[in-house]
C-alpha cells in the first residue's frame, strides 16, 4: 500500500513538473535488472532535474529497490516490469539497496545512482 | 573440553572477536522498592511482584555461516553459552535477537541449522530462553520454518515487574513490522499504566540507523509512536553486528554485538563489509566495555526500575585463542 502511494506521489510529481514543450522526448528509460545478489548495471548516471523512468526487472525472485534519500521504494517481481519515475533533485551519489530479503547474499545487494 | 579457557580469558576472547552479548540487571530504583501502582498491577495480574533480576541478550549467531570473516564457525556461540553459565548470578532470562541461523536454500539444511542452534542453546543453564527471528531465519519463507521450530515470531510476557515484548520485523521479507502487529502491540500495552517498564526485543533497529546499509525498520515510527506514552522503554536489537546505544525521545535503543563477525561504523563512510578476521591480531579494534543505564531523571525513578547493563567485550586475545587450540 505504502509503496503504491509512493509510486503515486512520483507519478503526481512527474505530472506536476513543467510540461515538456512540443517535440520534447519522453522521459529517458533506464533499464535495471535485478538478480541474486546484484543489480545490473550496478551504477547509473542521471542529470539533476531530468525526468527518467527506471524500468526494473527481476531474473529470479522478488527483490526490492529502495533509497531513502531518493524516496524510492518499490518491489521488483519476476515476470513483471516495474517502472519507477524519478526526477533527481540534488546532485550526489545515492546508494540503492534491495530491501526484500532474497537469500544469504542479500545484505550486499546494492547499486549506485550518480546524479550530476 | 580440553584445555578449557578460564572464564576471564574467554570473556576477553569471545567478546573481543565476536561479541558475547549483554548482561542486563534490573533492580529496584530506590530503597523503597517498586512503586505501589506497578507492584500491585504485576502482583494482581501475574501473581508476580516486581523484583531484581538480570537477563542476557545474545544476537546474530548465524549458525551455518562459513567464510573468511569468521573461520571459527559456532565457536563463539558455544563459548558464549559457557560464559553465561559461568556467571556468578545466573540470569533469569536469555533473549536472542535474531539471525540465529544463516540462510541457506540447500534442501533440509536450514532446518539442520536451526536444530544445531537449539543444540548449542540447550547448553544454557538458564532454561527461560526467548527468541525473535532475523531475516536469515524467516525472511524467505515468511517465518514458516522458524515457527515450526521455535514458535511465534511475536509475543509478550511479564517478568518480575517488566513487560517484555518480542517484535518481528523480518518475516514479511522486508524491514517492516506491519499494521497488524502494531495494532496487536497497542492492544497488548493497553492494560499497563504509563509508568510500567517495557523492554522490546526485536532484530532490526526500529529507527533509521543507516538505511543505505538496511539498518532500519520502515514502520519503526509506528511502533515507537505506540510506545511513546510510556515513561520507561528499552529496545534491544541486533542485526547491525556492532554495539550501539542511543536515546531517541525517551526510549533507549541498544544493539548487541554479533557472535559471528562485526561490521564497521557506517558513519565512517566505509563500505558495508565484515571487519576482516586477522589471525595475528583478530580482536584489536574491540575493547572491554561496561555501560550503565543509571537511574537518573524522573523516568526511571518513577518507573521503579533501574537497568544496569554490562556488556562483555575484549581486547587482544589471540594468545588465549592459541591456548584454546583454535589455531593449532
Amino acid at each position: 500500500m505504502k509503496r503504491a502511494i509512493i509510486a503515486a506521489v512520483f507519478a503526481a510529481a512527474l505530472a506536476a513538473s513543467p510540461r515538456p514543450a512540443a517535440g520534447d522526448a519522453a522521459p529517458r528509460v533506464v533499464e535495471i535488472t535485478a538478480k541474486r545478489w546484484e543489480f545490473s548495471p550496478n551504477e547509473i548516471t542521471l542529470k539533476k532535474g531530468e525526468p527518467v523512468v527506471l524500468r526494473l526487472k527481476s531474473e529470479d525472485v522478488t527483490h526490492g529497490f529502495f533509497s531513502r534519500k531518493l524516496k524510492i521504494e518499490s518491489d521488483i517481481q519476476p515476470g513483471k516490469t516495474t517502472d519507477v519515475p524519478l526526477t533527481p533533485e540534488a546532485a550526489g551519489a545515492y546508494t540503492v539497496i534491495c530491501d526484500v530479503f532474497c537469500g544469504s547474499g542479500h545484505g550486499n545487494m546494492k547499486m549506485k545512482i550518480v546524479v550530476e | 573440553m580440553k584445555d578449557p579457557l578460564d572464564r576471564r580469558s574467554f570473556l576477553t576472547i569471545a567478546g573481543a572477536s565476536l561479541g558475547v552479548g549483554a548482561l542486563f540487571r534490573v533492580l529496584p530504583a530506590s530503597a523503597a522498592g517498586p512503586g505501589p501502582e506497578i507492584s500491585r498491577l504485576f502482583r494482581d495480574q501475574n501473581g508476580e511482584a516486581p523484583g531484581g533480576f538480570s537477563f542476557v541478550q545474545i544476537s546474530d549467531t548465524h549458525v551455518g555461516f562459513e567464510g573468511p570473516p569468521n573461520p571459527l564457525g559456532t565457536k563463539a556461540f558455544e563459548h558464549a553459552v559457557e560464559v553465561v553459565n559461568a556467571l556468578p548470578h545466573q540470569p533469569d532470562l536469555v533473549l536472542f535477537t535474531g539471525d540465529l541461523t544463516h540462510d541457506t536454500e540447500k534442501p533440509g539444511e536450514h532446518a539442520a541449522r536451526m536444530k544445531r542452534f537449539r543444540e548449542i542453546a540447550s547448553g544454557l543453564k538458564v532454561k527461560n530462553v526467548k527468541l525473535v527471528p532475523g531475516e536469515h531465519d524467516a525472511g524467505q519463507d515468511h517465518g514458516v520454518l522458524f515457527k515450526s521450530v521455535f514458535g511465534d515470531t511475536h509475543y509478550s510476557f511479564d517478568h518480575k515487574g517488566v513487560h517484555f515484548v518480542a517484535l518481528d520485523n523480518v518475516s514479511q521479507g522486508r524491514p517492516i513490522v506491519g499494521p497488524e502487529q502494531v495494532a496487536w502491540l497497542k492492544n497488548d500495552l493497553s492494560r499497563f499504566p504509563k509508568t510500567a517498564p517495557i523492554v522490546v526485543f526485536t532484530h532490526r533497529p526500529l529507527f533509521d540507523l543507516a538505511p543505505e546499509w538496511e539498518w532500519f525498520t520502515n514502520d519503526g515510527d509506528d511502533v515507537m509512536n505506540v510506545l511513546a506514552p510510556f515513561d520507561d522503554v528499552t529496545v534491544l536489537y541486533g542485526h547491525i553486528h556492532r554495539q550501539d546505544q542511543r536515546v531517541l525521545g525517551r526510549a533507549r535503543h541498544l544493539a548487541a554485538r554479533s557472535l559471528i563477525f562485526a561490521f564497521p561504523d557506517p558513519s565512517l563512510g566505509v563500505p558495508k563489509k565484515p571487519i576482516a578476521f586477522d589471525k595475528e591480531k583478530p580482536f584489536a579494534n574491540l575493547g572491554v566495555r561496561e555501560v550503565r543505564a543509571e537511574s537518573k531523571g524522573a523516568s526511571l525513578a518513577v518507573n521503579d526500575i533501574e537497568l544496569t547493563i554490562k556488556e562483555y567485550a575484549g581486547s587482544a586475545g589471540i594468545s588465549q585463542v592459541k591456548k584454546g587450540g583454535l589455531f593449532a
